[in-house]
């Protein structure tokens, strides 16, 4: 894969010192508006992130734990926990109680979750090329779907192990690579038209939706966010069986290839018994185990909740307005 | 001598199968299992039955009760 197009004056010092044998760190000013919407710095932490994930054309493998871009990193992620807390602290404030109630508070917290109605509109009135546009948001993260959940097995114990095991196991494609649901999105992305590369429309896709990604990112990562990327886990389960049907139904109306519907049939059904796991067998057990992660796991759920709504409301309000949810393409490079 | 299948019933939702190579449902009609563990509807309005497919989360509380498949390990 290669470095994505700068968006800015901090990506573009971070982008020049991926590329240096010894990597300096670039001081972060923290953005006017909103740092989940900032274009510059969504695409320069999903690069620091990829470094962790697949890395890049022409980037040193080591940078991944270069000091330099550790420090950048950091600076940037104490920006994003801020706005995280922001969006998620009233919503957590409201369900918090005994931390016994974690899986209770879990379906609260989601019955409570503000839906843009992206599904929906998916499912009835969505062009097949607003359709395709949701499918290359989605690629963003579905081509690297559950990666950064896995991080969380070497740093939990017990039954909330075994079970997070489970569902990665039927997410890795219970031992078939045909079935490993990254690839099964790659296919409905050959599917719909679209270029089934890894990475291959991050230069179009704009912030929310990177932060969509970088969220999972910096609570994967991190051995202190555990309790928030298994609640994030929780989260996303939770809400995906019934969306995964509109958007199945959506692909039907708008005569997509099987292997659109595909994908999301197939998500209808594991997202069923993924969610039971994740609230249930996962998330609650966790916080019995440890009461210390309680808060943190309902954390990680409500920003999987409030970065997907953002996500989706961009999506809505560029298309209610006539216009794309993308950013224009890159300028044709010159051989 | 234990078959290794185990059914866990989720309060308000599924019952989770582990272990069963079939699901016979309320017709009758057989069932394979497709992954390791599978959620089977209790709430009887999955449209992808036998298989739970989250309807229950949007079935009123006074729906009509549920129709619970067996589960069968071949």
């Amino acid at each position: 894969m290669r470095l994505p197009r700068p968006r800015g004056p901090f990506s573009e010092r971070v982008f020049a010192e991926l590329t240096r044998p010894d990597p300096r760190p670039v001081p972060y000013d923290v953005p006017s508006a909103d740092v989940v919407s900032d274009e510059d710095t969504q695409v320069a932490l999903w690069a620091l992130y990829e470094l962790a994930h697949r890395g890049f054309d022409g980037v040193d493998p080591d940078h991944e734990w270069s000091p330099a871009l550790l420090t950048t990193r950091a600076e940037v992620e104490a920006v994003l926990d801020e706005a995280i807390a922001g969006l998620t602290t009233p919503a957590v404030d409201r369900v918090a109680g005994d931390p016994a109630h974690v899986a209770a508070q879990l379906l609260a917290l989601i019955d409570d979750a503000d839906d843009p109605g992206l599904a929906r509109y998916l499912q009835r009135e969505a062009t097949d090329e607003q359709y395709r546009e949701f499918l290359v948001h989605r690629s963003v993260y579905h081509l690297k779907e559950s990666d950064p959940h896995a991080w969380a097995v070497p740093r939990i114990d017990g039954a909330a192990k075994v079970a997070l095991a489970e569902l990665l196991y039927d997410e890795f494609g219970a031992g078939r690579p045909d079935r490993l649901h990254s690839t099964l999105f790659a296919r409905a992305l050959e599917g719909a038209g679209l270029d089934p590369a890894y990475g291959a429309y991050v230069d179009v896709v704009p912030a929310p939706t990177l932060a969509v990604s970088n969220a999972m990112s910096r609570f994967g990562l991190h051995r202190a966010r555990r309790g928030a990327i298994l609640g994030h886990l929780a989260a996303f389960e939770a809400t995906s069986s019934l969306p995964c049907r509109r958007y199945s139904a959506g692909a039907g109306r708008l005569g997509f290839d099987a292997r659109v519907t595909d994908y999301f049939d197939e998500h209808v059904e594991a997202d069923a018994v993924h969610e039971q796991l994740a609230i249930r067998s996962i998330c609650q057990r966790l916080v019995e185990q440890d009461p210390t992660l309680h808060r943190d796991v309902l954390v990680g759920a409500a920003t999987c909740l409030q970065l997907d709504a953002l996500a989706g409301r961009q999506m809505l309000d560029a298309w209610e307005q006539g216009l794309s949810s993308l950013l224009d393409e890159p300028q044709q490079e010159v051989a | 001598m234990t078959s290794g299948c185990r059914v866990e019933i989720c309060p308000g939702g599924p019952a989770l199968v582990r272990g069963a190579d079939e699901v016979v449902d309320s017709a009758g009609a057989v069932h394979a299992t497709t992954r390791p563990v599978v959620a089977v509807c209790l709430c009887g309005r999955s449209q992808r039955a036998p298989w739970c497919d989250g309807t229950h989360k949007v079935v009123t509380a006074d729906a009509p009760a549920p129709s619970v498949a067996a589960a069968r390990d071949v």
